[in-house]
């Protein structure tokens, strides 16, 4: 075990590496760097002073060095828009985004795994088919789009739920304010289901489909035949042998649609004006604020791969067999 | 391709009489599986109709795409202009432009853009996925971390990332697009050509004298298409979201060219003012579209490979 946990981190350093490598090559892609720094009338004798002061003259090797240097001291440089360190500006949006995802995950998790087995255990019938049918239009929905009409029809048509805006939980919880952030969850809640079904109908039509499949599966082996001929209930026979087995694949799944639903923040984010890294990208892009975008990405991938080292180490406890590979 | 015996009777020491008669086969079950399965032929009548207004656009939009009537704008679908004629079947937009008629042209950027990221992408990761499985060992390794790497990012941020650092336009977004893509094409093709690397009929051609690239490109690559073709299905259908996404940030095409998820992006300013067929279009081309590839691809798995039918 401990070796499988050992390798499994260095792969994740490697990763983590080349993520670096990558956001780095992509700074430099657009040409020299020192010209988002400084102003259009700015003469070459300014030109020459910031790109000597930030570095952009040294050879590359030598800047790379630094960019890491800098990254483990938590310094990715300056926001161009708010002129203050990025990682700062992404951080302070953090936690609305996470609350966000969260949420997604719950929704996407949630109804996936009883859908999928009310699926699988229906199998062929029209149950089966609808739960399928909807979740290939779950899977064909652009998100953006969906929330634009969830906004129209459910905000603006319907009246019931607020079409923007946002109420910390997180935020307050992480500065120690319990009592705010109990007071505040009724309202965040309201705010946080149009976004959140948004961005989780994706993932949850995708693993609807795996939990089906997997659980098709699962029933389909002796050990689950042996259970139902000791004489036991179907529904224990479902939640304690099978549903158990069908998890690991979705276990998996979780970690990687983590990063799914970062990539769908981006966007969902900006329609809904959840104040979160998502917007902050958005707009970084508009202002062409590269430094921000560099850090939101960063602080993404960094994340991701936590996350995904997670998932392998807990999948590793779940199932043995894992190890051995 | 798939193994299926010739039939009895046909002269099957002519080898290309034999593969003749095998294609012919396949193209009869593909047609009956296809009448059986009724939702895959909705799907192919929806991507020819998309197909057709992507390569004849101009000739079908009623009017001018960009052509911009301020004293017309924010028309509503199916209201008939003071002569009592009915002019912008789905309405107009802000600035008055004809909504079907970028809606018809927006198709060609999705299509376009699909098709050749697919492509690219396949092409790079089928050589990639050939070489390191093929040959194995350091060159291998290498490959398969690059990709490890590649996916530890959410690919959606990798896109924006690179767009906005060399600018949007239609090449970038392709390359960007396809270059996302080539991780899944590598990773398949390399377990197939792993598994298939052994067998007689590489011998076969080995023993022949064929050279190392006919063989991996001549003999393995024919045989190992199936599994792929499966993939670039759904892989055109998530490029098709992703260049939406992309086009909606604004990180896409310039905006002089229609495509549907620079008209949604638009449609945001209209939203508040309930201005509905704005957002309500371009997201059902986007769905169905992307919709039919998905439904085309599940088709097409179950059957070039049946025993995964019997699971899922």
């Amino acid at each position: 075990m401990w070796n499988y946990i050992l390798r499994r981190i260095l792969q994740a350093g490697i990763v983590i590496l080349g993520v670096t490598l990558i956001t780095f090559v992509a700074l430099h892609m657009g040409g020299d760097p020192t010209y988002l720094y400084v102003s259009e009338r700015a003469t070459e004798q300014e030109i020459a002073e910031t790109r000597a002061k930030l570095g952009f003259d040294r050879p590359y090797h030598e800047q790379y060095l630094n960019y890491l240097g800098g990254l483990l001291r938590l310094d990715l440089g300056n926001s161009l828009a708010y002129k203050t360190p990025a990682l700062d500006v992404v951080l302070e949006r953090f936690p609305a985004t996470i609350e966000l995802t969260m949420a997604a995950m719950i929704i996407a998790i949630g109804l996936a795994i009883p859908l999928g087995v009310m699926a699988a255990l229906n199998r062929g019938t029209a149950v089966d088919g609808g739960i399928m049918a909807i979740a290939m239009f779950g899977q064909s929905i652009p998100s953006f789009w969906l929330g634009i009409m969830l906004i129209l029809f459910v905000g603006l048509g319907l009246r019931i739920l607020p079409i923007s805006g946002h109420v910390p939980v997180l935020g307050p919880l992480l500065d120690g304010h319990i009592g705010t952030a109990l007071a505040n969850l009724p309202d965040a809640t309201l705010f946080v289901i149009m976004p959140a079904v948004t961005i989780a109908v994706f993932s949850l039509s995708r693993n609807a489909r795996l939990v089906r499949s997997s659980m098709l599966e699962v029933l389909s082996q002796d050990y689950v035949r042996t259970a139902r001929a000791k004489g036991l209930g179907e529904w224990a026979v479902i939640v304690r042998h099978a549903l158990r087995n069908a998890w690991l694949p979705v276990v998996t799944m979780i970690g990687l649609e983590f990063g799914f639903m970062l990539s769908g923040v981006v966007v969902v984010e900006t329609i809904f004006s959840w104040p979160g890294v998502g917007r902050l990208v958005f707009n970084a892009i508009n202002q062409r604020d590269i430094p921000l975008v560099q850090a939101a990405v960063v602080m993404f991938s960094l994340l991701f791969v936590a996350l995904n080292l997670i998932v392998d180490l807990l999948y590793a406890r779940l199932d043995p067999r894992v190890r051995l590979h | 391709m798939t193994g299926t015996p010739a039939p009895m009777g046909e002269p099957i020491d002519t080898p290309l009489a034999a593969v003749n008669a095998t294609r012919k086969g396949v193209m009869r079950r593909a047609l009956r599986s296809l009448l059986r399965a009724r939702w895959p032929i909705l799907a192919i009548v929806i991507l020819a109709a998309v197909t057709f207004c992507a390569v004849a656009g101009p000739s079908i939009a009623p009017l001018d795409p960009n052509r911009q009537s301020i004293i017309n704008r924010l028309q509503e679908p199916m209201k008939p202009n003071r002569q009592g004629v009915v002019v912008n079947y789905l309405g107009t937009d802000g600035i008055g432009r004809d909504v079907l008629s970028r809606l018809i042209y927006g198709a060609r950027v999705s299509i376009v853009v699909g098709f050749t990221a697919v492509l690219i992408g396949g092409t790079l990761g089928v050589s990639l996925g050939l070489i390191g499985g093929y040959f194995g060992g350091r060159i291998d390794d290498v490959i398969m971390r690059v990709a490890d790497i590649q996916l530890a990012f959410p690919f959606i941020l990798l896109a924006i990332m690179f767009l906005v650092v060399l600018g949007p336009g239609l090449g970038n977004l392709i390359i960007v697009l396809g270059i996302g893509q080539w991780v899944t094409y590598a990773r398949i093709a390399r377990s197939q050509v792993i598994s298939q690397r052994e067998k007689e009929y590489v011998e076969a051609a080995r023993a022949l004298g064929a050279s190392t690239p006919s063989i991996m490109f001549g003999t393995i690559l024919p045989n190992i298409v199936a599994p792929l073709t499966v993939i670039a299905s759904f892989n055109v259908a998530s490029v098709i979201l992703s260049e939406a996404a992309l086009s909606f940030l604004g990180l896409g095409v310039p905006p002089t060219v229609p495509t549907w998820g620079g008209m949604l992006a638009e449609s945001r300013d209209q939203l508040l003012a309930g201005r509905w067929w704005l957002a309500l279009f371009p997201g059902v081309a986007i769905m169905l579209t992307v919709l039919s590839f998905n439904i085309l691809g599940d088709w097409l798995r179950d059957f070039l490979d049946p025993r995964l039918k019997a699971v899922g």
